[in-house]
């Protein structure tokens, strides 16, 4: 299927994609594309298939059949590390973060700044604390004490420090696992609201999600994912928040439906 | 403190100031490294034993073997850093609880400490080894002390004890290891989604306490002139409570160097204060038991507060 907005060519395709384990499918020829400043979104109930079209995505699995194409060349991420050399990262429900240690430090875990050489070499604070504050501020997120726990955090201010890490380590391509699971209405529409701001900052996205509520307000794309396979393939304009609800339900949508008579939600709201 | 300075006129004094210096020096040592190790989620119960384990190495090869005194001792500290290497890989590798495989470790030590010592030299103490050749060329290093106040003795094990807090201050706070020592101990699954090190970190940090148990040996050993086969067993764990007095979490991923050193003069200044006090030593046991109970349900309230 082809998407007639589609002006720039896209970051991360993945072309026919299946990945059995063992002798089941759980994901059957999918094909998805990550395109800069657009937000894909991925909608499947639990099983559907997400969580390996993730795993593939981001380097943790390779796919049985199918083919990866990095800026258009066929690509093999053989590991995490490949697929985040190359500009992809994911940002997981659990967000990889440690609790206990301060803001700056989880922003920097394993790629941390220093200065000075030998064994003066040291953790370069003042440098890494301003970029934090600066990405953070980038985003939306005005914190004042980058030095608290990050435990101490909201859970949206926490996916948004996951999102602006992510984007400071070079990503130009976020793949977002339920970024909205666990939060409640207000601290969803505020992380709804970070993933915008990347968006308009240029990075392609694709937002996993089981909520339509939440990906339609963001989304230009939708993907419905069900039993391993691709079911539904719509862009902002030929669906309806309540038609999204519909399909994910596993619902058929009359041609009748007029789109945009029942509920929406305006992108703008947020 | 103060009260072990009103019942004995000695302990402020500059003499029992070096008694008890002397005393918190060796176990603040330990308390630093094993503070290290806590902080990035494990736990080194054959630490105590290593300091043991190491002095007879130097003994036995010395005395018996007649091994050049600072060979053996090189060769001791690279026994240690393969039993801490071994005590990580196996941690990392298996993913079996430290607790467990340090108690085999330690248990494992102590036998063949108490064992092979018995089946070389027929006894469980080293003797004579103040006669070993170049015995005066390596003791200053480990086991000199100036004369201080009247009587009393600045060892340099206090020196060895500032620079080991020192170095373990600066590489925990201020170094990129020192940031994947929190992450491993926060939060290894994290820590490894970011590209952290994780296991080479545990590893180093096994073999860093097993290096710290050298030093400890080595300073006990030249210090004495002489090693039993049974030294250093016990002592695991008041390395452990000094860390946790100093606000290390038992959980890991949270406490301070600092902290850990401190930690052990407060228990050097207690052990000697109840000497000075001349009660019954045994008493420091109880001390140390609701000190630790104490220092445990601060340290838990405060990471309650951090992840709720």
């Amino acid at each position: 299927m082809t998407n007639p907005t589609i002006t720039q060519p896209p970051i991360l395709e993945a072309r026919s994609i299946s990945h059995y384990y063992g002798g089941t499918a759980a994901l059957t020829d999918v094909s998805i594309t990550i395109q800069p400043g657009q937000i894909h979104c991925v909608l499947g109930d639990n099983g559907a298939g997400k969580s390996t079209l993730i795993k593939i995505l981001s380097g943790l699995l390779q796919p049985t059949a199918g083919q990866l194409r990095l800026d258009g060349q066929p690509v093999v991420f053989t590991n995490p590390r490949a697929a985040l050399d190359a500009g992809i990262a994911t940002v997981y429900q659990d967000l990889a973060t440690v609790p206990l240690m301060p803001v700056w430090r989880n922003f920097f875990l394993g790629r941390e700044l220093t200065r000075g050489r030998g064994p003066a070499r040291r953790l370069d604070r003042p440098a890494m604390r301003q970029i934090v504050r600066r990405q953070l501020a980038d985003l939306g997120l005005n914190l004042r004490d980058v030095d608290q726990p990050i435990g101490t955090l909201s859970g949206g201010e926490r996916q948004c420090v996951a999102i602006a890490r992510a984007i400071d380590g070079g990503a130009r391509a976020l793949i977002l696992d339920e970024p909205t699971a666990a939060l409640g209405v207000k601290q969803s529409e505020v992380v709804l609201r970070y993933i915008r701001r990347a968006r308009d900052r240029g990075l392609g996205l694709i937002l996993i999600t089981h909520n339509p509520q939440h990906a339609w307000p963001v989304g230009d794309r939708f993907l419905l994912l069900n039993h391993g396979q691709l079911v539904d393939d719509r862009t902002k304009n030929d669906v309806t928040v309540a038609e999204l609800a519909t399909l994910m339900a596993g619902g058929v949508i009359h041609l009748s439906d007029s789109p945009g008579e029942s509920l929406t939600v305006e992108a703008g709201d947020l | 403190m103060v009260f072990f300075a009103l019942v004995s006129p000695t302990f402020f004094t500059i003499d029992g100031a070096g008694v008890w210096l002397e005393s918190a020096s060796t176990f603040g040592i330990m308390a630093v490294a094993v503070a290290l190790l806590m902080i990035g989620g494990e736990f080194d119960l054959s630490a105590g034993v290593m300091t043991g384990f190491t002095a007879l190495i130097v003994g036995l090869l010395t005395t018996h073997y007649g091994v050049n005194i600072w060979v053996a001792t090189v060769i001791a500290l690279f026994a240690a850093l393969a039993v801490g290497a071994l005590n990580g890989l196996i941690v990392v590798r298996t993913g079996l609880p430290s607790f467990i495989v340090t108690l085999a470790t330690f248990f494992v030590l102590q036998g063949v400490d108490l064992a092979v010592t018995k089946l070389i030299i027929g006894q469980v103490t080293i003797q004579g080894f103040s006669r070993v050749p170049g015995y005066d060329t390596i003791q200053p290093l480990f086991g000199s002390s100036a004369p201080i106040g009247e009587h009393g003795h600045l060892y340099i094990s206090v020196a060895w004890w500032i620079a080991v807090t020192t170095v373990g201050w600066w590489v925990l706070t201020q170094t990129r290891p020192g940031n994947w020592i929190y992450a491993v101990g926060g939060d290894p699954e994290a820590s490894r989604a970011q590209g952290v090190p994780v296991r080479a970190t545990k590893v180093g940090l096994f073999m860093t306490t097993a290096a710290a148990g050298w030093l400890v040996g080595m300073i006990s050993l030249y210090r004495t002139s002489t090693v039993q086969a049974t030294t250093g067993v016990g002592q695991e764990f008041i390395y452990i409570i000094c860390a946790v007095v100093g606000g290390c979490l038992l959980t890991g991923g949270f406490g301070s160097v600092i902290g850990a050193s401190l930690g052990a003069l407060i228990y050097g200044m207690t052990f000697q204060g109840i000497t000075f006090a001349r009660w019954d030593t045994n008493w420091l046991m109880a001390f140390l038991g609701v000190m630790l109970l104490g220092a445990v349900f601060v340290n838990y309230s405060i990471r309650r507060r951090v992840t709720a």
